[in-house]
């Protein structure tokens, strides 16, 4: 193993040796091999792109519009600015959701302010309250609206709070809340996360009159899960199989009522732990909620991850949960049983945002795979010290990859497959590599729950063993 | 701006006059250089209220009396830069029209541009209330447009009033590569003036470096202050420049000003006038006279005060104590 160690410190090393001295410097910091027993990856972590790479991060609106608030499929999130954050922003990330779009539910919808010279000089405050109307008019039944700053609005002035408040009392105390999400803010998109969920605090929690429902023992939230392609439906059926009443979905799915009730369940269940932690936190803090973090990726941590949650409750749920693991014995044995053996011994190098760098490594053990380098976009240091429980002794890590950086990797641990995002894509499969995204789920989906687990691991056979790769030679 | 190639007479494809370099002597011969020398380009800067906009309303009275052709944009959202020329603030800047219209693309050249007092053309950027916006995009904003439309064809002189200080990069604007190449800074023997001239001098040299942006030199503005024209003249010299010219101070501005007319035409045979057009002659002969400022430190400024007696040697000690205690002591 240890001489595992030792190449993989000599691969980092060479693709270090490229950059020049004051590159190098910062970014092998960002580089290391795990070695087992050690209590973090040895990686800095949530620091500013070095300028010239070619980075996958995103920013703070991103964050925010794209992650965390854009779900949210009754309300409707008005891009604030220049008409380019908006239009790529548009139809969002695959968030799943029912409902009538344009009636009752706006998530594929776009809506931008669209901002001219003359917003930017004379400020574009009258323009949003504009908008704000006709959004009341053209769209009776939306249940709030959210105003996610571009990079201007923080640049001229602008006061979106007052125009909030103003509005919100003229609608009879709508919910309208501004998010100061400028992207130019912080070194990513984990910044847009974290302020996108203090405003749900500050503007959610504290002005939305909730109505009193009626509550029962075992009441939870999903939060963090964004139900690209469905994943958070086939995560719900396995709550609800234990005996449990998931009253909300942040915010995949959800609602702002949903958003308004939360805070009467009697656990929280987190997945993406980078993007939610913080709402999570406060919950806890000021309304007494524990929160547990589970993982539904793969049989053995969904196995795992269900029982830890049943401990939060009685003996019924712990007994459920027994069954509901019993019963998808069969999905799974079958899965692992057609997929295993020509997967097996397979080697992935992952790169992804929010959990993903950690959490899919058990649906790919499952299935025989190894990891042997991953990395996150956007992680802190917290999520560094998480993936100890994961990887293997000598896996590579990546903090904030750069695609010169990924590349070399990739040539130099020669994987069977990379499963990462859309701009990865195309490289590397011109380089001759099986490739999977793993943000959208290259739009397939559910990967999450056992009905998910199958179709991932048809999706990564689908991927490996596709006999184009041995028609072909990439000539580089 | 269309570019020459060596003639020294160009006819002119605009609306109005002949195009002429000014001076045929005095410019340097090769013909990449007419074309700068064809159009001056000059800015006035200086502290809020020093006096900027009558200063340079008046001088440019006196150039045009000399025959020139003269554009003056203002870049203050007050939009009051032109208030003497026109005898009335100007109504229609820029930016509110554009405003108006949609956009700037939608806006006539004509729709912006008045004529006062000796034919001189006048515009106003002008800009949003106080506290909303950006005053400073809205300068670019409409130094771009009056550039595309042709605003500077067939003029000698384009000036351009810009507000206090250079506060962002959009009061930087005429200071700019292809701009204004001389900036002539509003100052009197005040130290609050005299701080502001010298952080201005540190915005022209930023630029001097990149663009050919230079300081045309101090308008001492007399308010009569303690050996003021000994003083400016030595701040001149720190920084590098002359003390263009020393307008002393007369009540018949305010006469003027009241009545929304520069001195020139106001009382055209006054000494004030005079002291005005001798201004306007130093600044038509300085063309390409401008120099690189060498801006100095507070310190500096502040040991320069203490050796014209304007301040006193500060002991240590009396720094941040009122004049009470100090009596006391």
């Amino acid at each position: 193993m240890s001489q595992n160690i030792e190449e993989a410190k000599k691969i980092i090393a060479e693709v270090l040796s490229v950059y020049p001295e004051k590159t190098r410097k910062k970014r092998e910091k960002h580089l290391n091999v795990f070695e087992e027993g050690k209590s973090d990856c040895g990686v800095k972590s949530n620091i500013k792109t070095v300028p010239g790479v070619m980075t996958i991060r995103g920013c703070a609106y991103a964050g925010s519009k794209g992650v965390v608030w854009g779900p949210i499929k009754d309300m409707i999130h008005i891009s604030h600015g220049p008409v380019g954050c908006g239009q790529y922003s548009w139809a969002a990330r695959r968030n799943y959701y029912i409902g009538t779009t344009g009636v009752d539910s706006f998530v594929t919808m776009q809506f931008t302010s669209d901002f001219q010279e003359k917003d930017i000089v004379f400020g574009g405050d009258k323009k949003l309250e504009k908008i704000m109307d006709e959004i009341q008019e053209l769209f009776p039944l939306n249940k709030g609206i959210t105003v996610q700053s571009e990079c201007p609005i923080g640049l001229i002035g602008d006061d979106i709070e007052a125009v909030s408040k103003k509005k919100s009392k003229e609608y009879g105390g709508k919910t309208i809340v501004p998010v100061r999400c400028e992207g130019f803010r912080g070194v990513s998109q984990s910044l847009g996360h974290h302020i996108a969920n203090d405003t749900i605090r500050d503007w959610v929690f504290d002005k939305a009159a909730g109505k009193e429902i009626e509550t029962t023992p075992y009441d939870v939230a999903i939060i963090g899960d964004y139900n690209i392609g469905g994943d958070a439906w086939s995560s719900r059926i396995l709550l609800e199989e234990m005996g449990l009443r998931v009253v909300a979905q942040w915010s995949g799915d959800g609602t702002l009522e949903e958003l308004v009730n939360t805070p009467k369940v009697k656990l929280n269940v987190l997945h993406c732990y980078r993007s939610m932690n913080y709402i999570s936190r406060h919950m806890e803090e000021k309304y007494g909620i524990p929160w547990v973090e589970y993982n539904f990726f793969g049989p053995t941590k969904i196995a795992e991850s269900l029982r830890k949650i049943a401990g939060f409750f009685d003996d019924t749920i712990k007994e459920n949960t027994e069954k509901v693991i019993a019963k998808y014995e069969a999905l799974t044995k079958a899965t692992i049983e057609k997929f295993r053996p020509r997967l097996e011994g397979k080697t992935v190098m992952l790169f992804v945002g929010g959990l993903r760098p950690r959490h899919v490594i058990g649906a790919y053990e499952d299935l025989g795979m190894n990891v042997v380098g991953t990395g996150y976009e956007f992680g802190h240091n917290d999520d560094y010290q998480r993936t100890t429980h994961y990887v293997k002794d000598g896996t590579i890590i990546y903090d904030d990859v750069t695609g010169y950086e990924f590349e070399k990797f990739v040539e130099a641990l020669k994987p069977d497959l990379v499963a990462s995002g859309i701009k990865e894509k195309y490289v590397f499969q011109k380089m001759g590599y099986p490739f999977r995204q793993m943000h959208s789920w290259d739009y397939s989906g559910p990967y999450h729950g056992y009905d998910g687990f199958a179709i991932f691991a048809r999706d990564m056979d689908m991927a490996i063993n596709n006999p184009v790769w041995q028609m072909a030679k990439a000539p580089f | 701006m269309e570019s020459y190639t060596g003639q020294a007479l160009k006819p002119n494809e605009g609306k109005s006059s002949v195009r002429l370099f000014l001076f045929p002597g005095a410019h340097r011969a090769a013909p990449a250089n007419q074309e700068e020398n064809a159009m001056r380009q000059i800015a006035f800067y200086g502290k809020g209220g020093i006096g900027k906009s009558t200063t340079s309303q008046n001088t440019l009275a006196a150039l045009s009396e000399m025959g020139k052709k003269i554009l003056i944009v203002g870049c203050d959202p007050k939009a009051d830069s032109t208030r003497l020329i026109l005898h009335a603030k100007a109504q229609n800047t820029v930016l509110s029209l554009a405003a108006e219209a949609g956009t700037v693309e939608d806006l006539e050249i004509e729709d912006v541009m008045k004529t006062g007092f000796n034919e001189i053309r006048c515009v106003e950027s002008g800009g949003p209330e106080p506290g909303v916006g950006c005053a400073g995009r809205g300068v670019i904003t409409s130094i771009n447009f009056l550039e595309e439309n042709g605003a500077y064809d067939g003029v000698d002189y384009v000036s351009y009033d810009v507000l206090g200080d250079v506060v962002c990069g959009g009061f930087a604007m005429p200071i700019r590569e292809n701009k204004a190449q001389e900036i002539y800074i509003v100052t009197s023997g005040e130290m609050m003036a005299m701080y502001a001239a010298n952080n201005i001098a540190k915005g022209i040299l930023k630029y001097a470096n990149s663009g050919g942006v230079r300081l045309g030199g101090l308008v001492c503005n007399e308010r009569q202050t303690d050996r003021e024209y000994e003083l400016i003249e030595a701040l001149a010299k720190r920084l590098n420049t002359q003390l263009i010219h020393f307008v002393p101070r007369n009540n018949i501005v305010q006469h003027a000003e009241l009545r929304r007319m520069t001195v020139l035409e106001f009382a055209p045979d006054s000494p004030q006038a005079n002291e005005y057009r001798e201004l306007a002659k130093k600044v038509d002969a300085n063309a390409g006279k401008g120099s690189i400022p060498t801006p100095i430190t507070m310190d500096e400024l502040e040991e320069l005060l203490m050796e014209f007696g304007v301040m006193k040697t500060i002991d240590e000690d009396l720094v941040g104590k009122k004049a009470e205690e100090i009596a006391v002591a």
